[in-house]
């Protein structure tokens, strides 16, 4: 099987809309083919990473504990945008998972090197 | 759909996957596993088991690939390999062991 | 790379967010995205400052619709929809700011 390189952008907040569940459905569902996926989180998409979701009272999925399996699909590649982060008073230490921080302009260049970028 | 188990009713999807995870039990799972002619060992529930862990851990069932890898790591190589689980699972490990562990399908899963 | 937006520039940082990320390329506005096309509003000069980095186009049917064809920007591409299929093809990848 050919191997594309696959980056899922992700911009919105979890629960609001179902952009963000969707879009770790795509993620594992490229992992399972055995893809070349990265994944970025950019503006909103930022929170889907904040640890310590509790979504017991909403009735939805706390998806926030999937990120912890993407390391079984070989999934390592997640880039955060330093600047999002900054602009909702966050840091690495806040994420549920370990990712690479990056410069906004750093994660555009990564974008003009993907074969398929999805949008989330 | 659905099925009736003891005097309860259990609601399915259309491919007989438990709708409700919390109405999971061990007699669901005999019910469940001899639909699918699958007749239950100490092999087959620890893989059940393990799935349910997984699930409970990360709140996905693991593609085959995944779960072939992750029990491999924690039950053995003898274990985390295509063929043994197949045996145990002829319909796919994936799949079928997922229904009979009542979670949903795997996402990646055709 | 082309980059779409659908939202409005006075609503959502959608624009924003692919002038601060985006060294370059192609930006297509669509639905209310094409606000950002219109001349005479607060973001215009953001528009025509990012001219120096990127071509625009927005779509004439969107534009249309919201009664602002006659005013769109000079330097943004107005395009139809099949303009729109073009410059997907043209592109190796498409981001949509959604």
């Amino acid at each position: 099987m050919t191997t594309k390189k696959f980056m899922m952008v992700n911009r919105k907040a979890p629960y609001g809309t179902i952009y963000a569940w969707e879009a770790l459905e795509v993620v594992l569902i490229a992992a399972a083919f055995e893809q070349d996926v990265s994944l970025a989180f950019l503006d909103d998409g930022v929170y889907q990473l904040k640890k310590g979701h509790n979504t017991k009272a909403i009735e939805t999925k706390a998806f926030e504990k999937t990120w912890g399996a993407l390391e079984d699909y070989d999934i390592t590649k997640l880039y955060v945008a330093q600047e999002s982060l900054a602009e909702r008073g966050l840091t690495a230490d806040d994420l549920a998972v370990p990712v690479e921080v990056l410069s906004r302009a750093e994660i555009g260049k990564l974008m003009e090197e993907q074969d398929v970028i999805l949008s989330f | 759909m659905a099925f009736e188990l003891n005097g309860k009713t259990y609601e399915t999807d259309e491919e007989g996957y438990l709708v409700n995870l919390s109405d999971w039990n061990e007699d669901v799972a005999k019910y469940l596993a001899q639909q699918e002619g699958v007749n239950l060992t100490d092999a087959h529930w620890e893989v059940i088991n393990f799935l349910r862990d997984y699930y409970n851990e990360f709140q996905i069932a693991p593609a085959v690939r995944v779960l072939t890898k992750a029990i491999g790591k924690k039950l053995g190589p003898e274990k985390g390999n295509s063929q043994y689980l197949y045996e145990l699972f002829p319909y796919g490990p994936a799949k079928q062991a997922c229904k009979i562990a009542g979670l949903p399908k795997p996402t990646g899963c055709v | 790379m082309l980059h779409i937006v659908n939202k409005s520039p006075y609503d959502r940082p959608a624009l924003n967010s692919v002038l601060a990320t985006a060294e370059g390329g192609t930006i297509l506005l669509i639905e209310d995205g094409v606000f950002a096309a219109v001349k005479g509003g607060a973001e215009e000069a953001k528009v025509k400052a990012a001219m120096a980095k990127f071509k625009f186009y927005a779509l004439q049917s969107d534009l249309e619709a919201r009664g602002m064809a006659d005013r769109v920007i000079d330097g943004v591409t107005v395009t139809d929809y099949a303009g729109f299929v073009d410059l997907v093809a043209e592109h190796k990848t498409c981001q949509s700011w959604l």
